[in-house]
Parts: C-alpha cells; structure tokens; sequence
C-alpha cells in the first residue's frame, strides 16, 4: 500500500484515494518525428525494478495530478512534485543519488 | 453486511445518522489567491472568512469549503442558490471563472454522537483523529467505495456531502459504521 503525499492539498493520500497515471515524463513525439520514435513515443515504457518516477492523480481528493518517485520494489517513496514540470526537481534527484547509487532511468542518474 | 435502513427516518446507534434537508450548493473555481474572488466568496456565501489550504469555514448552513487550489465549494440555504449565484457573477464579471448551481449533484448527511469521529474513521483511509481533522478543515476522501468530503461542524458532528446517486449507498454505509455494539473506542476521551 502506498502513501503519497499530495503536493497540492497537502494530505498524506492513500493509494486507493489515488488514480495511477503511469510512467511521468513521456515527451511527445511530433508531427516531424520519425516511425520509430513515434512509436516509442506510444508504446514503449520503462518497467524497472528499482526507482521509478509515475504520475499520480488524487482522484477523490483534490483531484491533481502530481509526480511521484518511488522503488517499486520496496515501495519505498522517494518524493512527490507538482506536476508543471519536465523532470524532476534536482533536491530530489540528489535524494535518490544517496539512497541509490549508481541507479539509472532512462537518462536520469 | 450494510444494515438496510430508511435514509428519510435516520438511524441511532452510538452515534446519530440524518440525512439533512437539501443544502444550496455552489462550485466556484478560479484564481483562489485573488482578494477579489475572496470577497465574492464570502459575499455570496454569508460568511466572514475565507478558508486556506483544507480549509472549512463553517457558519451554521453557511460554509466556504477548500475543495482544489482552484476551487471552493459553497453552501448556503437552497432559497439563496439565484440571489448568490448572480452575487457571484457580477462581483467577478470579467474575471476568469467558473461558478455553477451544483445543488443537486450531491446529498448531505450529519453524523452526530461522543465517537462520531469513529463512524468516518471505519469508512475512510483518510486521517479523521482530533489533530488531523480539527475543527475548520474539510477532507475530500472516500466512504467504503465513493467520493465524499466532510468536515466537524460542531462538538462531536460531522457533515458530510456525497454524490446522490450513491446517498443510500453512503447512508446505510454510516448507519452500518454507527450500529450499537460497534464502538471501537480509539478517539475515547
């Protein structure tokens, strides 16, 4: 069971409060992109055993989505962050850095 | 097993379950930061202060409650809904915002006894303790398997507000929760 920190209400959320919106991050491949990255655009999407950064909605709550970074072995949950931004924020990369060393996701280390 | 019961008569257990008359019901979203849609809130709402972050203020039938970082819901007696909706739209005319009747979407219950508290605590991953829920806050959460906000409104009250089309649902749900025998005692005081 996870228990995620809303960065909008503030509420230690519940996992069942929340909605799972998948791996965070994806950057949308354009109208000028080639087949293949389009494709991996769509389809292709890490599944590691270790950190992992998803995006969340706090479905009967407040009702945002947000980014969490968690390991989805331990469950352990490294963060939560708004959701206006295109990576994670570099405090909580430096977090993970020394839980984790040497961990990598796609091209986050 | 829910107990089946008649939502219009109530139920007593260690705790009271009503289902309270219709309320007015306003969703105002917008810029939340902004003095002016504070003072069209409070305008509209009839009460003197305007909610932070999990925020209630709760003035009898009246209340400005903390929905979203962009949105509030307010309550007021459902004659008022017309005169407050127009309030709203002319105080924040050319303002962007959004402020519709939502009266009906959602019925309203109150739980009332010593471990009301409790009824909500079986019912809900939220935290409800004394510390965490105190007087002036609304937590939107879950009931067993439904969307549901609520907030203290008094010693030992809650209210609480679900969508209607699941208010048999949600009533037998808090009479189940507030059966005789089922006191748990961890709020005892």
């Amino acid at each position: 069971m996870l228990i995620l920190h809303c960065p909008y209400c503030g509420v230690m959320a519940d996992e069942t409060e929340l909605a799972p919106g998948g791996e965070a991050h994806l950057r949308r491949a354009g109208p000028e992109s080639s087949d293949e990255e389009f494709m991996a655009y769509l389809f292709e999407r890490e599944n590691p055993r270790g950190v992992h950064f998803e995006r969340w909605r706090h479905a009967l709550g407040c009702g945002k989505w947000f980014h969490a970074a968690r390991d989805t072995a331990t469950l352990e949950v490294f963060g939560t962050y708004p959701a206006q931004v295109t990576e994670p924020p570099e405090a909580l990369l430096e977090t993970i850095r020394e839980k984790r060393p040497g961990w990598q996701w796609r091209d986050l280390k | 097993m829910l107990v089946k019961v008649d939502r219009r008569r109530g139920a007593e257990g260690f705790c009271s379950v009503s289902e309270l008359a219709p309320r007015g019901m306003i969703t105002l979203r917008g810029d939340l930061s902004a003095k002016k849609l504070q003072a069209a809130a409070m305008a509209a709402a009839g009460v003197k202060a305007f909610p932070g972050r999990l925020g209630a203020v709760v003035e009898g039938e009246r209340a400005i409650l903390w929905f979203s970082p962009d949105e509030l819901l307010i309550l007021c007696p459902k004659a008022e809904v017309g005169e407050a909706l127009e309030k709203l739209g002319k105080a924040l005319k050319g303002t962007h915002h959004l402020a519709a009747d939502v009266s009906d979407a959602r019925a309203i219950f109150a739980v009332a006894g010593k471990s009301a508290r409790e009824v909500l605590a079986k019912l809900t991953p939220a935290d409800v303790s004394p510390e965490a829920l105190p007087a002036g806050m609304v937590r939107r959460s879950r009931l067993a398997q439904v969307p549901a906000a609520f907030w203290p409104s008094g010693e030992d009250r809650f209210e609480i507000i679900a969508f209607r089309s699941v208010a048999d649902y949600v009533f037998e749900l808090l009479a189940t929760a507030a059966r005789t025998g089922g006191e748990v005692g961890w709020f005892a005081r």
